[in-house]
């Protein structure tokens, strides 16, 4: 049985050292092809032309005058008239010509009649009257709240008060019995006002979810010795990947679509495409040689990418590409859901953490969205939380790199902070008190992660109680955080192949999304061979090589490495098979180390790489690796789940211009077994950077009366810059405790932090919290103002 | 070619003539009679009180010089110095990212200078000397930039590096010594989305240290 574990410290080649990255120095000469690169003969230009207003009907649409435009070659309506529209740059037609100049000028002479709609883009706090009237409840109604383990008080009190729109059948009653309901609720059911005519009515903007309630949260507080209450949130974002979304799509025969897509997700896009192109998937080649930037944005072929297939095809099969404009990729291609909470919460004296109580609403666009997991990190014992989605036009969300963990620490990490200041107390300090709060597994962790990122903030040093760090108009602070992610592997398929000259090749449909997946590949293959990361001729980017899943959820690290370690230990122990009689030894007494193949007793006895691959034969070795997204098919499993993370700020704050400068950053991150930790120490100082952005800066910034959004530009979406960038110190846990975990992924933790450790810096500082990012001078000057105000 | 073109209320009638055919048209009318055109082809009109070329309505013979060598298109006078490159030409190594001269992805010189690709048109790029990232390699060996660059993992997604690459060439050319001030003025043209700035930082001050 071939040994698939991870090698012990003395046998690593590679793992474990600094690399430098494999694709850099195609990237810093400008060789390496994004998407928006690619052009094949005869391209035509594709372009969208998108609805003006955030929520309409489209009446009529007159493409002819554009159709009969030279140089038009295609035309293609996506929406009807009748369909409804949702928020403003939504897709209405796609059109290509030959020319980007030829399709603007077509696109504006389609004529498009509206019938406009009310528009909601605010995501401001739901009126109180407004959130409450949820109206009569359906029996699916009830249903959910059942699967959502609702209090039965609350259901009991819920339906009491808003009534329900249908009459329980007794199947009805067996089944809600059958699924959980306990007898008050069905009392209640059977005594419930009727509200027939208020079946099927259209929602509220305003979705209040059940409050959840765990432990005895009245009495909690009625007993705390201190409470904070605080309000606290962050605004919609959006992701601004460098290189839009957007596919170029050629019909190879009249059955084979050839597309190159801007994709994390490379062996996932042709399965997307086969229904509504109505072809097997099977004929769908999907490449991509790089990607510039998803965040989390990136996983679906979009309407833009179905459109191009469909007027590639319209023009005899010309390749036609839409990338996003910068406006359109700004206004449509995904953003984050905001957050924001009145929170209430309490401790002992001594700083134990007893109670947790929150209200909080935020939006997803026209989805809604959920709660994030609140209060974070830390499971406070008794706690309520009740939490209302707004659905309204601002845009579809997507997923922003680790989806709902920097809103729920912005709303947990702020709210602790408070509560630390009321007590006096330093929050490193009240944390610290607090960590049997945290899961089993990461205590530890945060216990060992808090001393190193304090020696390098030179936290004790420079933490003093809130607004007392003040000199002239300049306020310093310093704040904290802490965050954990998931991880684990995704499904990944390896196939790899030592040649007889000694080549070895790797093939496999994942993508570098830039967090240094091909690196991690080349370096575990290269371990294993002990050749250079270099030596590794990887081939990815393909749905024509073995299946791997999209880069997301920080799966990646976990499932490539995996799959590449299962092929590269099969394939070198297959070739020991083949070179053990020329050294006149068995397979398993050689080693791989150091461009050679040699005894381990006696590394004399040893043959060159290129020696020992010539005794192959003429065919070259092969070798399949599989992960299973299941941890528990893969055994031993190579991957973990579970990391935790602390980051610290240090700022500065003008006081009389409210602008704030972020001076130092550190962040201390565990991730398992760092296969590079060059790569990983820049992840980390990636998602500290990015952190920066939304902390200070970024905002999705919603016209009332137009519906539009009125900052879809990089001068007015501002993002972190050049000049922003303070001191940053990165440490990465390694060693006994974090090696023999396994691989887990990097991409999201890192960005969990900073807006929560920014804020509690600010607050530090200035003395008072600013409660909702980003920390622009208007908000900072405005909390200064209410300090003096309060004579503080 | 602006963005919010295809926002326009789709709904009016009023078509605006987007050729620009009328402001051309307003400006033959005030043609001097004795044109003597300095490009082939292209007459002269007074403009601001200036003789300037007039291109199109339509394509035009355009002719570029990137990194040396002569390149020649018909395009519209409206083509940016960008796309021609990219879309004519396929050197596509300086990234179209906001289009608008905000982000610096474009960044290539002109007669030396760092300049927003985007932001220039093609007809006014003629005559003049354009170097692009590509020029950088030489019989495939990285500039000491780019170098730097790898050296200290500069570059995630790799989409905005092109124009940092450029925008330190071009920074470091002018004065290879410059002061932490000076260097983050000469690069605070330039945006990153993924956080490369720190390893960009670390890049530039080992080259201002050995005088690029």
């Amino acid at each position: 049985m071939p040994e698939y574990n991870w090698p012990d410290p003395e046998h690593r080649t590679l793992i474990g050292r600094r690399t430098l990255r494999v694709d850099a120095p195609v990237k810093v000469s400008g060789q390496a092809k994004y998407t928006y690169d690619v052009k094949g003969p005869g391209l035509l230009f594709g372009k969208i032309l998108a609805c003006p207003y955030a929520h309409c009907k489209i009446v009529s649409i007159d493409t002819s005058a554009a159709e009969k435009m030279a140089g038009v070659k295609a035309v293609e309506i996506l929406q009807k008239p009748g369909a409804q529209i949702h928020w403003a740059g939504d897709e209405v037609v796609a059109l290509a010509a030959v020319d980007e100049g030829t399709a603007d000028d077509a696109a504006r002479a389609i004529k498009v009649k509206y019938e406009k709609l009310p528009h909601l883009v605010s995501d401001a706090e739901p009126p109180p009257g407004a959130a409450a009237s949820q109206g009569p409840l359906s029996l699916d109604d009830v249903s959910d709240m059942l699967d959502n383990q609702v209090p039965e008080r609350e259901m009991v009190s819920q339906i009491q008060q808003y009534g329900i729109t249908a009459k329980p059948s007794e199947q009805d009653l067996k089944e809600l019995k059958e699924d959980g309901a306990g007898a008050p609720v069905l009392d209640a059911l059977q005594a419930a006002a009727v509200h027939p005519e208020a079946a099927g009515r259209p929602k509220s903007r305003y979705q209040k979810a059940a409050v959840v309630t765990m432990g005895e949260v009245d009495k909690a507080f009625a007993e705390a010795e201190v409470v904070s209450e605080g309000l606290y949130g962050a605004p919609v974002i959006v992701h601004c990947c460098l290189e839009s979304h957007g596919t170029t799509s050629e019909w190879t025969d009249d059955d084979h679509l050839f597309v190159h897509v801007s994709t994390q997700g490379v062996s996932g896009i042709a399965g997307q495409m086969a229904e509504p192109l109505k072809l097997p998937a099977s004929n769908i080649h999907v490449h991509q040689d790089h990607v510039g930037g998803g965040f989390g944005s990136k996983f679906s072929p979009d309407r833009w990418g179905i459109a191009s297939a469909r007027l590639s095809k319209k023009a005899g099969g010309k390749p036609v590409r839409i990338m996003l404009e910068r406006a359109r990729e700004l206004e449509v291609a995904g953003c984050r859901p905001s957050a924001y909470a009145r929170v209430k919460v309490a401790a002992k004296k001594d700083g134990t953490l007893v109670a947790w109580d929150s209200q909080s609403w935020g939006t997803g666009g026209p989805g809604g969205g959920g709660m994030p997991p609140i209060p974070y990190v830390f499971s406070i014992p008794n706690q309520r939380k009740q939490h209302t989605a707004i659905s309204n036009n601002i845009g579809p969300a997507r997923a922003w790199r680790a989806p709902n963990h920097p809103q729920a620490a912005v709303l947990t990490m702020c709210a602790l902070d408070d509560l630390a200041a009321k007590l006096n107390m330093d929050p490193m300090e009240f944390f610290l008190k607090n960590l049997d709060l945290v899961s089993k597994q990461r205590q530890t962790t945060y216990a060992e992660e808090f001393p190193i990122a304090a020696e390098m903030m030179g936290w004790k040093d420079k933490w003093r109680p809130r607004g007392t760090n003040l000199s002239g108009n300049l306020a310093r602070g310093v704040g904290l955080s802490i965050h954990t992610w998931g991880g684990r592997g995704h499904a990944s398929d390896c196939d790899l192949s030592i040649y007889p000259d000694g080549s070895v090749e790797i093939r496999m449909g994942t993508q570098d999304i830039g967090t240094g997946t091909r690196t991690c590949i080349a370096v575990v293959a290269a371990d294993a061979l002990g050749l250079p990361a270099d030596a590794i001729k990887l081939y990815v980017g393909d749905n024509q090589y073995p299946p791997s899943g999209g880069s997301g959820g920080s799966t990646t690290p976990g499932g490539v490495s995996s799959s590449t370690r299962r092929a590269v230990v099969d394939a070198r122990d297959a070739l020991f098979t083949k070179v053990a009689p020329a050294l006149n030894a068995q397979a398993e007494d050689l080693e791989a180390v150091g461009g050679m193949v040699r005894l381990k007793s006696d590394p004399n006895r040893s043959l060159s790489w290129k020696e020992a691959c010539a005794k192959i034969g003429a065919m070259p070795i092969t070798a399949h690796g599989h992960n299973d997204q299941i941890a528990s098919k893969n055994k031993p499993d190579l991957t973990n789940s579970g990391v935790g993370g602390v980051q610290m700020a240090e700022v500065e704050v003008d006081t009389d211009t409210g602008i704030v400068k972020v001076r130092k950053m550190v962040g201390v991150q565990d991730c398992g077994l760092v296969i590079d930790p060059r790569l990983a120490e820049s992840s980390v100082m990636g998602g500290m950077i990015m952190g920066i952005s939304y902390a200070l800066y970024e905002e999705k910034v919603m016209d009332p009366t137009t519906g539009r959004m009125l900052n879809p530009n990089m001068e007015f979406y501002r993002l972190a810059g050049f000049n922003d960038i303070p001191e940053l110190k990165v440490h990465m846990m390694t060693g006994k405790g974090y090696d023999e975990r396994g691989v887990v992924g990097l991409g999201e933790p890192p960005v969990i932090s900073p807006g929560a450790a920014i804020s509690n810096a600010v607050a530090n500082a200035i003395g008072v919290r600013v409660s909702f990012l980003p920390l622009t001078p208007d908000k900072v000057l405005s909390a200064w103002d209410s300090r003096q105000k309060a004579g503080a | 070619m602006r963005d919010d073109d295809s926002f326009q209320d789709q709904s009016q009638e009023a078509v605006e003539d987007h050729s620009g055919v009328s402001r051309r048209e307003f400006l033959k009318i005030s043609t001097i009679a004795a044109a003597v055109p300095v490009v082939a082809s292209s007459p002269m009109v007074l403009a601001a009180g200036e003789e300037v070329p007039v291109y199109g309505p339509g394509k035009t013979p355009v002719e570029l010089t990137v990194n040396g060598k002569a390149y020649k298109a018909s395009l519209e006078p409206r083509v940016t110095l960008l796309d021609a490159l990219r879309d004519s030409f396929d050197i596509t190594g300086a990234k179209r990212v906001c289009d608008r001269g905000e982000c610096g992805a474009c960044t290539m010189l002109l007669n030396g200078q760092a300049v927003y690709a985007c932001s220039i048109l093609a007809i006014d790029a003629q005559g003049k000397k354009i170097t692009t990232v590509e020029s950088l390699l030489e019989e495939g060996k990285l500039h000491p930039v780019q170098q730097a660059f790898v050296d200290n993992d500069a570059s995630q997604c790799g989409f905005c590096t092109p124009g940092f690459v450029m925008a330190c060439k071009a920074m470091l050319d002018k004065n290879p010594n410059p002061t932490p001030e000076q260097l983050r003025r000469g690069l605070s043209g330039n945006f990153c989305r993924c956080g490369t700035y720190a390893g960009i930082r670390v890049a530039v001050a080992q080259m201002a240290q050995k005088g690029a």
